[in-house]
């Protein structure tokens, strides 16, 4: 049976070696963990998304002081509702749907910050590279969790989008500082300094050259960071100082947790968004190390 | 050595100075003034302006900002208008908790991780190895806050084996044994809670030296000398992926310092993070200001120890 398989796969790898998606989708079929993970991850989100569809954020937040802390089971609660008689279940779609929304924002403005800012460091290097680097270096001393929660508190008009800018403010260094390693030893390939001979501007050589190139790299930091997004979302709406109130969020029924009371008797209105929470950092986590591995080809497994 | 010591800590200088600044500014745009909660709508207007005179904040904001550094050099930060203490005896006492259980987590930490990485990198390929390295990517994932309340939960709570909140209880008289029993009791499960967490990064480091060490020239010639394995894991290798090792402690403040502010929120214990927590409710801007200034500092100290630290183990990282 081994032997089988390995025939085909080389057969399969005569000619020109297996690459993109297909080395990806390999890299997946080898690792159970990493399929199981995979599948967890894209039906929450399928779920999630098609199921908010149904529910009415204002006749779901509706309270009623009648349903107040009602077991999961009764009242057609099937997972139990919170202290304002809300149904936990609809406030758990809900709130993945925003939390995974807001996360996904998160990493796309970072990821584009990150790679503009990565890319002219170490396409240009000297003095650009040099400053960029300095206020990156700086960055990362500060204590970033605190200054957002900082300007969470204190910025006026207070909502989602500001949240997301906030947040995207600090967390880009991480991704920016990735790109320019990379960028800085792509920069000195050949096809680059074949591109710069023939007078290909740079912009072009940098996004249809280099960024082609440094693509499974970014891809991987890419899903990395929105599980890293996600836990700190909802760990700072759970501290009260992420999403408003009014937004159901994983982090605000995680909340309820604070007061002492829920935390020991009324254990339905935080543990199963814990535990959600725990799956999807989980499986992203582990989409992002299959990725990682698909894209090294000396860690493959497949 | 001593030139890359000195320059290190003299690139912190300028760091410091840009902190200050936009922590100042942060101080100065957070909303009302902390006069709000002791003025009533009876208050005379002109005592209020009295007051604001009295605490500079007609001045210039360049003259504000020295104040408050030369202030803040001199440790006085203001008086904190929620508790009606000092700023600095405020966090003090806080302070000492924070350390308490960061010095307890740290220890925890190093004791967990330290074989772990040093066996699964020994027994590579082994059940013990791939247990270790799915344990060390779970903590990886895991957020913090989830983790920690429901270890509180089920531990704390449902199995009552350990305390829910606080550093010690009244009963006991400080300076006997029951007291300082009781408050690493107190310890144990935000301690541990924190260990878990933070062990990835040492695991996964000593686990790929020791792999990396099987390899190199002198286990080559230890073994051929005849050394028995044994004693070339305990002492030859040991100690050459022990050293780098010592380099993270520096990173590993920095991490205890984001941390503590969820450990302390959930298991109540007292210290600055929770304090920053609560000062922020009581907008108690004087105790953010200083909070964030310290964690600032404290941060940038850790990042400078771990340079140091680094540059004497490691002579090619060192600064020309």
């Amino acid at each position: 049976m081994q032997q089988i398989e390995e025939k085909t796969l080389l057969q399969q790898d005569e000619g020109t070696p297996a690459t993109g998606l297909k080395v990806v989708w390999r890299e997946f079929k080898k690792d159970k963990l990493a399929m199981a993970s995979l599948i967890v991850l894209v039906g929450i989100i399928v779920v999630t998304f098609v199921w908010s569809f149904t529910i009415d954020r204002e006749e779901l937040m509706q309270i009623s002081l009648y349903d107040e802390f009602a077991q999961p089971g009764t009242n057609g609660f099937i997972l139990g509702a919170d202290q304002g008689g809300i149904d936990i279940l609809g406030q758990l779609i809900l709130g993945t749907r925003n939390s995974l929304t807001i996360a996904i924002a998160i990493t796309l403005i970072t990821g584009v910050l990150g790679v503009g800012i990565g890319l002219a460091a170490g396409y240009f290097g000297g003095i650009v590279d040099a400053i960029i680097m300095r206020i990156m270096d700086f960055y990362m001393t500060l204590p970033t969790l605190m200054i957002i929660i900082v300007f969470v508190t204190i910025v006026p008009k207070y909502n989602v989008m500001t949240f997301v800018l906030i947040m995207s403010a600090f967390l880009w260094v991480g991704t920016a500082r990735l790109i320019r390693s990379k960028v800085l030893s792509e920069g000195k390939r050949d096809y680059v300094s074949a591109s710069k001979t023939m007078g290909t501007g740079n912009f072009a050589i940098m996004l249809k050259g280099i960024l082609p190139n440094i693509s499974s790299l970014l891809i991987v930091e890419l899903t990395l960071n929105f599980a890293g997004n996600v836990g700190i979302e909802t760990g700072l709406t759970y501290l009260g100082f992420g999403l408003p109130p009014n937004v159901p969020s994983l982090g605000t029924l995680v909340g309820a947790a604070s007061n002492p009371v829920v935390l020991e008797n009324n254990w339905w209105v935080w543990l199963p968004a814990s535990i959600l929470i725990l799956v999807l950092m989980l499986a992203i986590n582990y989409v992002g190390q299959a990725l990682r591995r698909a894209a090294d080809s000396k860690q493959r497994l497949g | 050595m001593w030139k890359t010591i000195v320059r290190r800590i003299l690139i912190m200088i300028p760091q410091l100075i840009v902190l200050s600044l936009i922590i100042f500014w942060l101080a100065k745009l957070m909303p009302g003034d902390p006069l709000t909660g002791l003025v009533t709508p009876e208050t005379d207007p002109n005592r209020i302006e009295e007051l604001r005179e009295l605490a500079g904040w007609n001045d210039p904001w360049y003259v504000q900002y020295w104040n408050w550094v030369t202030n803040a050099l001199q440790g006085d930060f203001g008086t904190s208008y929620a508790f009606k203490d000092s700023v600095s005896s405020l966090i003090g006492e806080r302070a000492l908790n924070t350390l308490w259980l960061s010095l307890f987590s740290v220890i925890l930490l190093y004791l967990i991780a330290i074989p772990l990485g040093i066996y699964a990198g020994r027994y590579q390929g082994t059940w013990f190895d791939k247990g270790t390295v799915l344990y060390s990517f779970i903590t990886y994932a895991i957020p913090t806050f989830v983790l920690g309340l429901i270890f509180l939960f089920l531990f704390g709570y449902k199995l009552d084996w350990f305390p829910t909140s606080g550093t010690v209880d009244v009963k006991y008289d400080p300076g006997t044994w029951d007291y300082v029993w009781n408050k690493i009791y107190h310890l144990i499960l935000p301690g541990i809670t924190f260990a878990l967490l933070g062990t990835t990064t040492i695991i996964q480091y000593l686990r790929s030296e020791v792999i990396d060490a099987k390899t190199q020239d002198y286990v080559k010639t230890a073994r051929s000398k005849g050394v028995p394995m044994k004693v070339i894991y305990s002492k030859h290798i040991f100690r050459n992926s022990l050293l780098p090792i010592a380099a993270f402690i520096g990173f590993t403040i920095t991490g205890l310092l984001g941390g503590s502010i969820f450990i302390e929120t959930i298991f109540g214990y007292p210290g600055m993070g929770q304090l920053f927590i609560q000062s922020l409710g009581q907008r108690d801007y004087s105790v953010i200001t200083a909070l964030v200034l310290l964690f600032g500092f404290l941060s940038l100290l850790g990042s400078l120890i771990s340079d140091i630290v680094m540059s004497i183990v490691d002579p090619r990282i060192r600064i020309d």
